[in-house]
């Protein structure tokens, strides 16, 4: 469906959040979304002032929730570039030299697989200090195994291919095996694994922010909500303090799936 | 420079099997010198591509490798890694079969010419790799253009001799083809004969040529050695090898080869009753009596080697002679 009708349509909305993140400081004056300084009402119904309402400290929830994108995405991608990077090194080194060194490393990434998300980040969060550390932690500790996971498997097909037994006889080394040969031809799946890592990614922050365990300092979507549940926005039935930021998650984790699925979709021009 | 030769001596290959050693190359002595190709020929299984990956090392983990592989006087066999890597493609290079499969799908074909060249030659520029593949390319016969394609861009017969570019590139001592026309037309694998023989006559290469068609084998190659079970069963120079074959499994293989034109040969029988033997289990005495017609009671216990059989030939049988 998202192939036939508008192939184009995840990466697009992928790409109008990030423009957003990036330009929502230069719409918003900073400070306007400090609780003390809010200029509004509190809990105050969509109107033309406010588009999708206040917050219970009177702040603009259309402002809060293009903010929010900002924290959301940063700690998003930064978890899934730590996540991607080891877990395709691990599949990388697994998968090409195996031996009893890989099948350690295997048995590690599947401790790792079986990890419990929710569980580990709230042990994290109780053991560090709350901020950005132990959410970013606990993303990408939970992630990297299932990113290696299938990174080998497409690693080893490609090790079985002709091609890579003719660069042997070549006298290649392994860095040249791999920078040349094997990284290429798994590309795409660590692209698309990476997508969908990261769709993931900015889930569980969302989650983890709106059980508390996020920074408290910062605005991200996960906090307006926690903020709204934790105010009273919910019990006095202010449903625009959840529907912006809630809705907002679920439309960049469907563009992320469907840029992972374009990804994968996409065949290679260059192959037959 | 002194003329390549690359010498087999004693060499036995043993897989290392799910149920137990497999040997797939015993014992075969063979040498080669530049100038004259000497050509392999053999069933499939007879462990003639064995030797092939045995040359280079190439063989599995685990793989028993006993004898020796002098490679212009040095024993391969006992090499060290490094040394190993460098004598790689350009002390001796392999043409592969299967010439879709030897290339990487997603990578231009000049760029994996050239990927040799940037190897084995330190300070090389890509730039320079690369002309020299391309150069490489245009001396095979490949028309311009296809250097900048992709694998699957080209014809299998292009393919082929983009492989052949490939491992003269970086000018080896020595270039083992294993199997070069079995992907290609019969037109193309003339051509592709004629074109290894002729590159490595002028550039004074040592060559072994592998097939499982001793026709092929007869227009390309000076000597000729027939491979049954992991041993050399004959050898000898080709025209009287393919002329008046002393074994018996040779003169099958010459007699599975129809003539076109010879109306006679059409009636003849030919081919040969049963299979080659599993080599875990190989017959008792020679291992090619259960399918010979001149089997005695003496073949089934001894294991005959190779040896003397006129001047310039070696027989592995004990009854020798001309086909009947």
């Amino acid at each position: 469906m998202i192939r036939r009708g508008l192939p184009l349509l995840g990466p697009a909305c992928v790409a109008g959040y990030l423009l957003t993140a990036v330009l929502a400081p230069l719409l918003i004056p900073a400070g306007r979304l400090d609780p003390v300084r809010a200029t509004g009402p509190p809990l105050t119904p969509p109107s033309y002032r406010f588009p999708l309402g206040t917050d219970s400290a009177g702040r603009s929830v259309l402002e809060l929730t293009l903010c929010g994108s900002r924290w959301s995405l940063l700690i998003g991608v930064t978890a899934t570039v730590l996540a991607v990077g080891l877990g395709a090194a691990i599949a990388l080194a697994s998968g090409h030299f195996g031996g009893p060194g890989g099948a350690v490393l295997d048995r590690v990434v599947e401790w790792f697989v079986i990890l419990p998300q929710l569980p580990f980040a709230v042990a994290l969060g109780g053991v560090l200090a709350p901020g950005a550390l132990p959410v970013l932690l606990a993303i990408a500790v939970t992630s990297w195994a299932g990113v290696a996971r299938v990174v080998r498997a497409a690693v080893l097909a490609v090790e079985a291919e002709p091609y890579l037994e003719r660069v042997r006889a070549l006298g290649a080394g392994h860095v040249h095996q791999l920078r040349h040969h094997v990284l290429p031809a798994v590309r795409p799946v660590v692209l698309a694994t990476a997508s969908l890592t990261l769709a993931n990614a900015v889930l569980t922050e969302t989650t983890l922010s709106f059980l508390g365990l996020g920074d408290p300092t910062r605005v991200s979507w996960g906090s307006v909500l926690h903020d709204a549940a934790v105010t009273g926005a919910v019990t006095a039935g202010a449903w625009w303090c959840l529907l912006p930021p809630g809705l907002a998650l679920i439309v960049l984790v469907l563009g992320f799936e469907a840029s992972a699925r374009l990804i994968g979709s996409i065949p290679d021009g260059r192959v037959r | 420079m002194t003329a390549a030769d690359l010498r087999l001596q004693d060499l036995s290959v043993t897989y290392r099997g799910a149920r137990g050693p497999v040997p797939a190359v015993r014992s075969v002595t063979l040498a080669i010198a530049a100038g004259a190709p000497v050509g392999l020929a053999g069933e499939s299984g007879s462990g003639k591509s064995t030797i092939a990956h045995a040359v280079l090392r190439l063989l599995p983990p685990g793989t028993e490798l006993t004898g020796q592989i002098l490679l212009d006087g040095e024993d391969v066999v006992t090499m060290g890694w490094g040394r190993l890597r460098a004598v790689r493609w350009a002390g001796a290079a392999i043409v592969f079969q299967g010439a879709l499969h030897a290339l990487n799908p997603i990578r231009r074909v000049v760029d994996q010419v050239a990927e040799p060249v940037l190897i084995h030659s330190a300070g090389t520029t890509h730039r320079q790799a690369r002309d020299r593949a391309a150069e490489m390319l245009s001396r095979v016969g490949l028309p311009a253009g296809t250097s900048a394609r992709y694998p699957h861009q080209l014809s299998g017969g292009q393919r082929q001799l983009a492989l052949i570019a490939m491992a003269m590139v970086c000018s080896p001592r020595f270039v083992i083809a294993d199997e070069p026309t079995s992907a290609v037309d019969t037109v193309t694998r003339a051509r592709v004969v004629r074109l290894l023989t002729a590159t490595a006559a002028e550039q004074d290469i040592g060559l072994l040529l592998i097939s499982h068609d001793l026709t092929l084998l007869t227009t390309a190659c000076t000597r000729l050695a027939v491979m049954y079970a992991g041993r050399v069963i004959e050898h000898g120079p080709t025209a009287d090898l393919a002329s008046a074959p002393r074994h018996p499994y040779t003169a099958a293989l010459l007699a599975a080869a129809p003539a076109v034109g010879d109306p006679a040969a059409r009636y003849r029988p030919r081919g040969l009753p049963g299979d080659p033997p599993d080599p875990t289990a190989l017959p008792p005495g020679c291992a090619f009596q259960p399918r010979c017609p001149r089997a005695t009671a003496a073949c089934a216990t001894t294991d005959v080697e190779l040896r003397a059989d006129g001047p310039a030939r070696r027989t592995a049988c004990l009854h020798p002679g001309p086909a009947t």
